[in-house]
């Protein structure tokens, strides 16, 4: 499973980058930092555009970076999204993804899938300048793509935009992420992002890494030096198993026998679907509630119990089965109700958000 | 006839000598105003102030110069010797050579701004999509300098056509080889022939004018496509 390694140092007047980083050959890892963690430096390191002479980088074995081996970008087999699409001005967008095609070095390359993919093929007779925010980064990503890439590299494709952008481009995301068969390494600072859209997570702070594992693991962890505030949360991987038409809702199923009540967006049954549910809208209490407005209830047993940002919040880990839930409490509540790691509760979730908008 | 046999020669000798210099200096001038736009060598400054010197050195010192180093004691002038081509002061190499260094500025400035306004991120770009340092060049950067290359280009044609000092100082005013328009007009005035004088005078002020008027036209894409 792992096929990229990296180690990183590097000194920049105020910055510090050391790194030592194995990650998985498949899914979409998100590199998730503040601004000024190093997350885009590193992957300027991967990408060859940038460089220091102290690293080694391999990729399924083959030695990209080391104390003799100097790979150029141009040979590494990889796609790269700039944060502004940044298109070859002077080419038409059928001739910047022509200009990845020829260069592939003979490597399979299917213009047609990526064009069908993001869907651009209207666009392919614009120049750059002719393109709004959203639909140039969607032709950045195929142009990516258009060398046929092993790796895929985006450094927040989305930052640039605003959000309504941000809501069209996503979905072509997630496609991305479905078919993909290549690893995707995705820089960004954006929680709901990261929580759509990744499956192993690096948390990046100060030009190190503090947290990395899989994604609903990772983001479950009370210890992360770096805060997500009001956006701490989990995400929990479930499968719609009943449409309950009367009332507009669907049935989620995860873990074993644990369900999850949502709104109905109009998925298919059965199909596997991510939700978000974020720490501020999980509650607890020792007994089954018999009288709460809050449907969604599952039992589960405390892991950890930890300190949120604010000295009167507490941030408690509760083991629902096997997937870990957040919830932010107050340190009285938690006080009232003499919550201890190891106690059997009741978790009530008021919000569980969909992710998956296709 | 409109003009003379000799000022019909002398314009046709400042045609040919500015598409000369102009076609050299494509070749001389992009690859220098590309190292200038990038590099980080402390020499880049005064490389950029030796090609800026023309712009202000009256061009009879910058004759002066190059008269001595390509005359028979100079060392361009001993080198040309040895190699059996003889002195290059007063023939029209010398003078394509002189009108080389003094049109250097024309060429070499426009290009490297065109190069420095694009910045490193569209090579970035062709270098991720497979593309090596040299394939970028030919593929992206000189296609982006476009408006910035041919602005040089109008700029050190115009230039050369213009010049008189240097041409005196290395070519003298021999017609055929080194007589050009501005020369010849030169000539014609101290001659006391004020009509002759005045048509040519009016061919260069047309020309320069529409010189201009192109240029013009070429500022507004030259501002969309240089960034």
């Amino acid at each position: 499973m792992e096929e990229i390694a990296a180690r990183f140092a590097l000194t920049y007047p105020g910055f510090n980058l050391d790194v030592d980083l194995h990650l998985p050959g498949r899914g979409i890892t998100a590199l998730f930092g503040h601004s000024g963690s190093g997350k885009t430096t590193l992957l300027r390191l991967i990408a060859g555009l940038a460089r220091t002479e102290n690293g080694r980088l391999t990729f399924r074995g083959q030695v990209w970076q080391d104390e003799d081996t100097w790979l150029p970008t141009h040979r590494r087999p990889l796609g790269y999204v700039f944060q502004d699409a940044n298109l070859l001005e002077h080419l038409s967008v059928a001739g910047n993804l022509q200009y990845g095609a020829k260069r592939s070095c003979g490597r399979q390359v299917n213009l047609d899938a990526a064009i069908e993919l993001l869907g651009i093929g209207h666009l392919l007779e614009r120049k750059p300048a002719q393109l709004s925010g959203g639909e140039g980064q969607r032709v950045a990503i195929a142009r990516a793509l258009s060398t046929a890439p092993s790796l895929l590299l985006m450094d927040e494709p989305l930052a640039s935009l605003d959000l309504t952008r941000k809501q069209e481009i996503l979905p072509y995301l997630e496609r991305l992420h479905r078919e993909l068969a290549i690893p995707v390494l995705y820089v960004s600072h954006a929680p709901d992002e990261v929580a759509r859209l990744a499956d192993h997570l690096v948390v990046m702070a100060e030009g190190r890494v503090v947290a990395d594992g899989p994604l609903a693991e990772t983001l479950a962890r009370t210890d992360l030096p770096v805060r997500l505030g009001e956006e701490a949360g989990v995400v929990v991987e479930a499968v719609i198993v009943e449409r309950d038409s009367s009332w507009q809702l669907l049935r989620l199923g995860f873990g074993a026998e644990n369900i999850l009540w949502c709104r109905d967006s109009g998925q298919l049954l059965g199909s596997r679907v991510r939700v978000r549910v974020l720490a501020r809208d999980v509650a607890i209490s020792l007994s089954r509630p018999q009288d709460s407005s809050v449907q969604n209830l599952l039992a589960g047993r405390i892991e950890a119990i930890a300190n949120d940002e604010h000295p009167g919040l507490a941030l408690i880990r509760v083991q629902v089965g096997k997937t870990p839930f957040l919830s932010r409490l107050t340190r009285r509540a938690v006080d009232t109700l003499a919550l201890k790691v190891e106690r059997e509760v009741w978790v009530q979730v008021k919000t569980v958000a969909l992710l998956d908008q296709t | 006839m409109f003009l003379s046999a000799s000022d019909i020669q002398s314009i046709f000798l400042t045609l040919r000598l500015a598409a000369l210099v102009t076609a050299i200096l494509y070749f001389l001038g992009i690859p220098m105003a590309w190292w200038l736009a990038r590099s980080r060598s402390r020499w880049r400054g005064p490389i950029n102030a030796v090609v800026a010197l023309p712009l202000v050195l009256p061009p009879s010192v910058l004759g002066f110069y190059l008269l001595l180093t390509m005359g028979p004691h100079g060392p361009v002038g001993k080198l040309t010797e040895a190699l059996g081509l003889g002195l290059l002061p007063f023939t029209f190499p010398g003078l394509v050579v002189a009108s080389v260094f003094y049109s250097l500025p024309f060429m070499v400035q426009p290009v490297q701004n065109a190069f420095a306004a694009m910045g490193e991120r569209p090579l970035e770009a062709a270098a991720t999509l497979g593309a090596s340092p040299l394939d970028a060049f030919f593929t992206v950067a000189l296609p982006l300098a476009r408006p910035g290359l041919l602005t040089a280009g109008i700029m050190t044609f115009a230039h050369t056509i213009g010049e008189f000092g240097v041409v005196l100082m290395i070519g003298g005013n021999l017609p055929g080889v080194s007589r050009v328009v501005s020369v010849q007009i030169y000539d014609h005035v101290e001659a006391l022939e004020y009509a002759q004088a005045h048509r040519l005078a009016a061919v260069m002020l047309i020309f320069s004018f529409v010189v201009l008027m192109i240029l013009q036209r070429w500022r507004p894409k030259n501002g969309q496509g240089g960034a």
